[in-house]
């Protein structure tokens, strides 16, 4: 906005210059009045959106930043800062970093093997099945997931009795939905959609000439994905595991009611902050981890930004 | 790329291997094993959630569970105070984010990348931290009523909403459009809601079905602000009966896929008609 407005001398003094020389002083000051109401209609239109953008998304992240940064009782402090990177706090990103490179690190591969899969196939019917089908679960999680995999695999889940009726009862074998890997098992769900929408335009590029070109020149499939394949597809690959990670990390209402918050996870702990388990003078802590979780996906998206530059070389 | 083709070709040179004829149905045996593995993984669950919304507690079929809905104590007020967050969350956002975008994509095109830009921030942002921030910020006559979460959903729709209006304007001729309607006497209002959200409808109506499927599942934001909203409910109700619990949750996914899906064939269809029509012009 502010560049906007800082651009309207200049467009008020452009025509302003030269008219006097085209006609009288008074053609000048109806155009320079025109003009300004020019310059100054976008920067009316476009108010609605960036006040509210300003005071929805602007505000609060300022805010969480600058409580971050307070004690309790209004002074500017670290200790906040340094409560979370130690002891529990720390654990909670390590877990939260960890549950994240999981569940973009696996269904990002099987992500891509479905992907691959469906695209190579000729039946567009699939193609769009499969497409509706991913746009809907990318974006499915919390509660609902909760229950359809507690029916599925929770100790009286519908898996859980076949499974055992061939004496492969999972929670026998040390399984247990309600724990760190439990979460891993039901980000799959939301996660491989996720890939298979990211990655499915990026293997729309993969051109079937290039096979044929290699094939010709005798190249063997797994030479074809050594040197053709894999270089070409990396970026978009890489860019969509890192979408997964942030996905992963932020995710908070699918190990919240799956887990009621005993797995310790950075967003479980703010949560946990803000329904007020809280120790007295630690008010301030729950800002600390949102900036923490703030940094690291910053750094996650500008990642992203990089490999996506260099996806989109192949993709044109 | 360049420095690798030399490669390929000298090993063509060298070994000169027809062309196997055997990948094909290899490929297709493999390609099944992975479609298998992907529709159980994937379906179980959507199957035992059904099944456990058709169930009773002594496992037997039962409709007790979705009958009993409706009568639950707290459903109805859960259930309404949803709607009418979403219904409140999507009108502020089509009247946000409409004349904005047609606004950007008519005068000022450069501008698009600074929208695309503040649209993918609520999806980098983690709700929980938006929350955190909305929950300090709000003035204490803000926090006490439920619309908060409308205005907060705003944001949240963003994403989806400018995306699907981002499309649907790229689609339209919109400058040919609005001259014609301002050559022919139309107000800029008149433009706006007679030529050009008419032109939109697809665009529209996805917008409208991600914002209401969004608001309606959402509950990080609901149960940290303490509004006992429809997925909030299902998460207390299920020490109750979760039975029922997952009835509901279920029938809402269903719903909502079911609209999903009715909105995209609808918008294909329409795009098919388009394009009949222009090959016939």
């Amino acid at each position: 906005m502010t560049s906007a407005t800082s651009d309207d001398p200049s467009s008020v003094s452009g025509p302003g210059a030269t008219a006097p020389a085209a006609g009288g002083a008074d053609v000048a000051v109806r155009r320079r009045r025109r003009s300004l109401g020019r310059a100054l209609a976008p920067v009316a239109a476009m108010a609605p959106f960036s006040i509210y953008s300003f005071l929805g998304l602007g505000v609060p992240i300022l805010a969480v930043i600058y409580y971050a940064f307070q004690s309790e009782q209004g002074k500017p402090t670290l200790s906040n800062l340094a409560l979370v990177t130690h002891g529990s706090y720390l654990l909670g990103f390590e877990n939260s970093i960890v549950l994240a490179l999981i569940t973009s690190i696996v269904p990002g591969i099987l992500g891509l093997i479905l992907a691959y899969a469906i695209a190579t196939s000729r039946s567009t019917l699939l193609k769009r099945l499969v497409a509706t089908a991913s746009g809907v679960l990318a974006n499915f999680g919390g509660i609902n997931l909760t229950f359809m995999f507690i029916a599925t695999l929770g100790s009286t889940g519908i898996l859980t009795a076949w499974l055992s009726a061939i004496h492969l009862n999972p929670w026998n074998f040390g399984f247990n939905l309600y724990s760190f890997y439990g979460v891993v098992l039901v980000y799959l769900y939301f996660q491989v959609p996720l890939m298979v929408l990211v990655i499915t335009p990026a293997l729309g590029g993969l051109r079937p000439s290039w096979r044929e070109a290699a094939e010709n020149m005798g190249a063997s499939s797994w030479r074809y994905w050594r040197y053709v394949g894999i270089p070409v597809l990396m970026p978009s690959v890489l860019g969509g595991m890192l979408l997964l990670f942030g996905s992963g990390f932020a995710a908070y209402a699918t190990a919240e009611t799956l887990t009621a918050g005993t797995v310790t996870l950075a967003p479980i702990q703010i949560g946990s902050l803000l329904a007020g388990n809280q120790l007295a003078g630690q008010e301030n802590v729950g800002y600390a981890v949102g900036l923490g979780m703030f940094v690291v996906l910053a750094l996650t998206m500008i990642l992203y930004g990089l490999v996506r530059r260099r996806a989109s070389k192949w993709l044109r | 790329m360049a420095a690798l083709i030399p490669d390929v070709v000298e090993d063509a040179l060298v070994i000169v291997e027809p062309p196997s004829r055997r990948r094909w149905p290899r490929l297709r045996v493999w390609r099944a094993v992975v479609l298998f593995i992907a529709g159980a993984y994937f379906l179980i669950p959507i199957y035992a959630g059904l099944r456990f919304s058709f169930e009773n507690d002594a496992g037997h079929l039962s409709l007790y569970a979705v009958k009993a809905i409706p009568s639950e104590p707290g459903f109805s007020a859960a259930f309404w105070l949803s709607m009418r967050l979403a219904v409140v969350t999507l009108a502020l956002t089509l009247v946000l984010m409409v004349p904005t975008s047609v606004y950007v994509h008519l005068k000022f095109p450069r501008l698009r990348r600074l929208l695309d830009f503040v649209t993918i921030l609520p999806i980098v942002i983690p709700p929980i931290v938006l929350i955190l921030g909305v929950l300090r910020a709000a003035p204490l006559w803000l926090r006490a009523s439920p619309y908060l979460l409308s205005l907060v959903y705003v944001i949240l729709s963003m994403p989806f909403v400018y995306r699907s209006l981002d499309a649907g304007l790229s689609a339209i001729d919109l400058k040919t459009l609005v001259e014609a309607s301002r050559s022919l006497g139309g107000n800029w209002l008149n433009t706006l809601w007679r030529v050009v959200v008419p032109n939109l409808r697809s665009a529209l109506l996805s917008a409208t079905v991600l914002t209401l499927a969004l608001v309606l599942g959402e509950f990080t934001m609901a149960s940290l602000d303490l509004w006992t909203t429809l997925p909030v409910w299902i998460y207390q109700f299920q020490q109750v009966d979760a039975h029922v619990s997952t009835a509901v949750s279920m029938v809402s996914l269903v719903g909502t896929w079911l609209l999903i899906t009715l909105i995209v064939s609808l918008d294909r269809s329409q795009s098919r008609r388009a394009r009949r029509r222009t090959k016939n012009s």
